[in-house]
């Protein structure tokens, strides 16, 4: 579950903001970048034992992101497709979305020269509190 | 709002000393110092971490003779990824997902792996964690002293005046930037010595190994090599 990690990352990060900006926090929002292709049921899973086990409580919406990459050569901009990889690309591109790098080009002109632009990774999107 | 930052200090809590094998300059031996210098201090007993950030030509592995493909030698899923245990050391590199193809990265790109690694990497306890950098004094060095709050350099060079001020330009970063210098260690020594170049810094010199060579691949072989036992008496004069 290498989901775990970044939801004890997103939990971590909410409560130093609220720490910081003195409020108590009741909503938060994370973006899920489609690139790392995070499992939305563990992921909410892991939020939610990480804050039992931490003794807080705060409501959770979770929102896909679309991914769009553009190319550094030719200006194309396109989405992830992660049925024209095999399941070990995925999988590497699941831990680390940059080595996308290594197993994608840009379908107009073949560069591996592109920027991801959005729908990268888990994002803390936004945080509602009092 | 990026929530990996926030339990890098968490994930690394229990690694007492973090080490970066770093210089500036290319092809000096960042990559046998950090790797032989793991394999040494693993064998003194210590319990030692081994990360490669030089994604664009990582050759720990290759040094160190771990078939990263194999599943024995793969990191687990547990929570986050754990580094596999190869000759005593947790073992970490961009290798075990980029595979062979080549990493064309750009600078946010580099920056993104760096985050991602530590935050979802468990080292556990560790002595010491090696980093080797890549050349260069751009993100993987900025982001290392960013992220890694306890981060000290140890610097490769070699006598070679194109390597030299190379290095001397690095140091100065580090001062600039208040980061402990643990030590310059010259490689591939023939003749004349950059000692007094360095003065108080300078830990030691290690002279250039014909042999070397054909040790790559065997940690066995490598450990018996002369580069290897001029490492470890400097390395003794560290730990």
């Amino acid at each position: 579950m290498h989901e775990w990690a970044l939801a004890e990352a997103v939990i971590s990060s909410a409560v130093k903001f609220s720490k910081e900006k003195g409020i108590k926090t009741k909503e938060i929002t994370v973006a899920l970048g489609e690139l790392q292709q995070i499992d939305e049921e563990v992921f909410d899973f892991a939020l939610k034992e990480i804050m039992n086990a931490m003794g807080i409580i705060f409501k959770i919406k979770l929102k896909r992101k679309k991914s769009l990459l553009k190319c550094n050569i030719c200006s194309e901009m396109w989405s992830f497709e992660p049925e024209k990889l095999d399941e070990q690309e995925k999988e590497s591109i699941h831990f680390i979305p940059e080595v996308a790098h290594n197993y994608i080009k840009c379908p107009k002109c073949g560069s591996p020269d592109f920027k991801i632009i959005s729908g990268r990774g888990v994002w803390l999107d936004s945080i509602k509190g009092d | 709002m990026d929530p990996r930052t926030s339990v890098i200090e968490e994930r690394l809590k229990n690694v007492k000393r973090i080490i970066a094998v770093s210089g500036g300059k290319g092809g000096v031996g960042k990559s046998l110092t950090s790797s032989l210098m793991a394999l040494s201090l693993s064998g003194m007993g210590y319990k030692v971490g081994l990360l490669d950030l030089d994604f664009s030509g990582p050759s720990d592995h290759l040094i160190l003779g771990i078939k990263y493909t194999q599943p024995q030698f793969q990191p687990k899923e547990d929570r986050g990824i754990t580094p596999p245990e190869v000759y005593g050391i947790k073992f970490l590199s961009l290798i075990y997902y980029a595979g062979e193809n080549p990493s064309p990265l750009r600078g946010a790109d580099i920056s993104n792996i760096i985050k991602e690694i530590l935050c979802i990497t468990r080292w556990e306890s560790l002595d010491v964690l090696i980093i080797d950098m890549p050349p260069g004094m751009g993100e993987a060095v900025l982001d290392s002293i960013r992220l890694f709050k306890r981060i000290e350099f140890l610097v490769v060079t070699t006598p070679s005046r194109v390597s030299l001020g190379t290095v001397k330009k690095f140091i100065k970063l580090l001062e600039d930037f208040k980061i402990p210098l643990i030590g310059v260690i010259e490689n591939m020594k023939i003749s004349d010595s950059t000692k007094d170049e360095f003065e108080k810094d300078f830990l030691g010199s290690i002279k250039f190994d014909m042999d070397l060579e054909k040790a790559i691949g065997d940690p066995e072989k490598l450990m018996s090599t002369k580069f290897s036992m001029e490492l470890r008496k400097i390395l003794e004069k560290i730990f």
